[in-house]
């Protein structure tokens, strides 16, 4: 700990518990963030390896169908709410775009910690409710079996999710006001790393459809409390009434989660690529697009839920519209490749692996908007797949990209180059094993929260679960070698992929103000140019 | 592998049209897929850094660019429209059963499925249906919503508590069918299954005959029509004004605030439980509401004794029309 860790970094700042629970700088608190999720991420990934030991066989042998039930709800609440909504945001996010932006801080550093606060409040409630017994209503929390028949602890979770929820609000509050006011003097909109851009959209998403969900879980507590009909119809409530205020905000989630890692990858395909992103504005656009147009299509979630006919056809065709801004990305990240002087560090086969993932997600995407298909395939295993496809495949992938662009910035340690691309490809290969299979199975007709399942399906779903041993074994590769880097990895120095971020103007770590001398603004964003054949550094 | 990756068999007249649509856009994304993998890889290699290749952009300022953006804006937006339309399409025939459909009563609970056939037959977990001949689903829940999902037919509905949901299809091949509840309800959720049995239609009519049934469906609802006291306003009273619900049953009717409704089975069963929420034109709001009292199966009996007062359709629709 000499060189890389000087008295002037943020690390250095202070080694006591102290230090870094009452600490206001973004980047500290971008850590605490990155450890919490870390915890999350291993405890939903447990959920899920148990998931998929007990669908080795049929007829349920290794969990009760409670047990069972009780433990796809945890997999889906810890890792939607727990660690996928904060993750990319909340650590890549608090740590880069105030050096993004040549800031010092987000514009409320102490608002940022209560953030962080907010987050382990909930996060406690929630483990309480699993430690105390779990819950078995799915993480769709659909009424009235959560608010009248379920005899599970609905209320606990529901309360952490609800206070998790304002910790997104003040996150994505800090974000917007950042982003307006700290830009460096000099620093336009259109000169910003298409990781602000994705962040800034993000957190629109944040403010306008998290206190949505917030007053749906109250009106849950209130019906299953205090049995106030709203969406029992036995207390003369509806129960459509709860999928479209849960889809009007868990559908824009859903870009919560992918546009962030859309930005992560224009900024690390552009960097091994040497060359600008293809077509910058229109990238801006379409994040602007999809976060924008994302709100307009919660209704494709209720295709046979008994909503109008023509409120289907709309949410339909207006599911399409939102496909186009995607489909346009990842175009432009390909266009990005063409002449580009391309290498292949651990950062870009991540990157690469979230492009071709997140495109079978997207086309696939294309099946369900079609009415007729969905009325098929949903709450089949094609929509698992699907969505683990955008959110794992995606948004996963593409936090691992981040995670290992930015990790000498972040640490100022270089981990092992080899064993990081050795685990990018045993977890897209994973991860392709795992969930393949389950488009074939929802295509078959096999229904998604099922304990039992008829035995045509077996074969797949023994697939599927020898997928997630490699993908469990892929995914615990980079916390071990990312950790052994932390202490024996050599210095990475201020900028070891010579990349053109202001991020990578300061020291790494970088100091605690940041920017001792105000950052060069380049004249345009991603100003790379091809290099001839060397030595990849 | 040929057992592992196969398809339902398609034994509705609608699976057919759903099939043909889910190979096309398969064909088309798995192309679209395929194109961009390929240039994926080749640019990968072609352009790899220790590659001594032409690497000077020719358009500095940028016109193929927009030229290109374009092209894959619009050929997307246009392949989408026909996905789109294709799909609603289908959809809309999904929504839209045919007046001559046989007309079943489906009621969900955690975790069975019980069937009510018109001739006072009852099924739970299995659905007998006579091949070529639409079949109507009028479907409710007495507690949470399940959903009723035939992967053999290609059709699903949700069946919500509070209202009725309908599914329809025309089975074309006979034969056992899985029945799966496919939103999720409980702990017996996965359990919640069955099977539909497609019978050649003179096959259908034995079993129906010999399913035992002590009387029909609207002879059940026609005794309770009294024992609830329906009749004592809805048959000739002479101290309460309230309609004659003979010749009722697919109407269209005024209501007391200027607008028209269709009688069918969600206003016969609102107007029971609900009775102030479509008051018919020119009379009183007085009538109690039965919320609580009458079961799923009270409520589809007393709908189907309602809808034998009225005289079938002879024609699809006909005479109907407001």
């Amino acid at each position: 700990m000499s060189a890389a860790v000087s008295s002037m970094s943020y690390l250095g700042a202070g080694y006591s518990l102290r230090s870094w629970f009452t600490t206001r700088d973004h980047k500290r608190i971008a850590i605490l963030y990155a450890v919490s999720i870390t915890v999350f991420f291993f405890m939903g990934g447990t959920a899920a390896s148990l998931i998929r030991l007990e669908l080795l066989s049929p007829h349920g042998t290794l969990v009760t169908a409670e047990t069972y039930n009780k433990l796809f709800t945890a997999h889906g609440v810890i890792m939607v709410w727990f660690f996928l909504i904060p993750s990319i945001p909340a650590t890549l996010g608090n740590f880069l775009v105030p050096l993004m932006i040549g800031a010092h801080d987000l514009a409320f550093p102490r608002l940022n910690l209560l953030s962080w606060y907010l987050y382990i409040f909930g996060a406690l409630f929630t483990l309480a409710a699993l430690i105390a017994g779990g819950v078995d209503t799915g993480w769709t929390f659909y009424a009235p079996f959560s608010t009248m028949f379920s005899t599970s602890y609905v209320v606990a979770t529901v309360t952490g999710v609800f206070i998790v929820g304002f910790s997104s609000i003040l996150t994505g509050l800090n974000f917007i006001v950042t982003v307006h006011r700290l830009r460096t003097p000099g620093l336009g909109f259109f000169q910003l790393p298409l990781f602000v851009w994705a962040i800034y959209a993000t957190s629109l998403i944040l403010v306008l459809a998290t206190p949505v969900l917030a007053m749906t879980l109250v009106l849950v507590a209130a019906e299953r409390l205090f049995g106030i009909g709203i969406f029992d119809p036995a207390l003369g409530g509806d129960p459509l009434l709860f999928q479209h205020l849960f889809w009007f905000y868990s559908h824009p989630a859903v870009y919560i989660m992918i546009l962030p890692a859309m930005g992560v990858v224009s900024e690390v395909v552009t960097c091994f690529a040497r060359k600008p992103v293809f077509g910058y504005h229109m990238m801006a656009y379409a994040i602007v697009a999809i976060a924008s147009i994302g709100f307009l299509v919660w209704g494709h979630h209720m295709f046979v839920s008994g909503q109008s006919m023509y409120a289907g056809m709309t949410f339909s065709l207006l599911s399409y519209l939102v496909a186009i801004p995607s489909a346009i990305k990842v175009f432009n990240w390909t266009a990005t490749l063409y002449k580009g002087s391309i290498s292949f560090a651990a950062p870009m086969l991540y990157a690469l692996g979230f492009i071709l993932l997140f495109m079978l997600g997207g086309l696939t995407g294309l099946f369900l908007a079609s009415l007729a298909l969905d009325v098929h395939l949903t709450d089949t295993y094609f929509v698992i797949a699907h969505f683990h496809y955008i959110m794992v495949g995606g948004s996963v992938m593409a936090y691992f990209a981040g995670i290992h662009f930015w990790w000498p910035k972040i640490t100022g340690r270089m981990y092992s180059e080899r064993w990081a691309q050795f685990a990018a490809v045993v977890i897209f290969v994973g991860f392709n094993v795992t969930f393949f299979p389950q488009y074939i199975l929802g295509i078959e007709g096999m229904p998604r929260r099922y304990h039992d399942y008829p035995s045509e399906f077996q074969v797949l779903h023994v697939f599927s679960s020898a997928g997630a041993a490699i993908l469990a074994l892929g995914y615990l590769l980079p916390f071990v070698y990312l950790a052994w880097s932390l202490r024996f990895g050599s210095p990475a120095g201020p900028n070891p992929w010579n990349a053109r971020g202001l991020e990578w103007q300061t020291a790494s770590p970088p100091p605690q103000e940041n920017f001792p001398t105000k950052p060069d603004i380049p004249a345009r964003p991603y100003d790379y140019a091809p290099e001839p054949a060397a030595a990849p550094s | 592998m040929s057992s592992v990756i196969s398809m339902p068999p398609a034994a509705s007249e609608l699976a057919g049209h759903v099939d043909a649509l889910l190979w096309s856009v398969t064909a088309i994304t798995a192309g679209v897929a395929i194109a961009i993998i390929v240039l994926l890889v080749t640019f990968s290699i072609r352009y790899r850094r220790a590659a001594a290749v032409d690497r000077m952009m020719r358009d500095a300022a940028g016109e193929h660019r927009h030229w290109l953006e374009i092209t894959w804006i619009g050929v997307p937006f246009l392949i989408f429209l026909g996905f789109f339309f294709w799909g609603a399409r289908l959809y809309f025939s999904y929504e839209s059963p045919p007046a001559e459909s046989l007309q079943i009563y489906v009621v969900a609970r955690q975790w069975m499925w019980k069937i009510e056939h018109a001739s006072g037959a009852r099924e739970i977990n299995e659905l007998h249906v006579p091949r070529g001949r639409p079949v109507k689903l009028v479907m409710t829940s007495q507690d949470v919503i399940h959903s009723f999902y035939v992967p053999a037919f290609r059709v699903k509905r949700d069946v919500v508590p509070g209202r009725f949901a309908a599914l329809w299809f025309t089975a074309t091949r006979s034969g056992e069918y899985h029945l799966l509840c496919a939103e999720y309800c409980g702990t017996d959720h996965s359990r919640m299954g069955g099977r539909i049995v497609v019978m050649e239609p003179d096959a259908y009519a034995r079993w129906l005959e010999s399913r035992p049934h002590e009387s029909s469906l609207a002879s059940r609802g026609a005794a309770k029509f009294v024992t609830f006291g329906c009749s004592g306003c809805h048959v000739g009273s002479v101290v309460v004004h309230a309609p004659d619900l003979s010749h009722l049953y697919g109407r269209t009717i005024p209501l007391a605030d200027g607008s028209f409704v269709r009688v069918d089975e969600r206003y016969l069963r609102d107007s029971i439980l609900l009775p102030s929420k479509e008051i018919a034109a020119g009379y009183a709001d007085d009538m109690p509401s039965f919320a609580g009292r009458a079961s799923e199966e009270d409520l589809l009996e007393l709908i189907e004794y309602i809808k034998s007062l009225a005289p079938q359709p002879t024609v699809a629709g006909a005479g109907d029309s407001p």
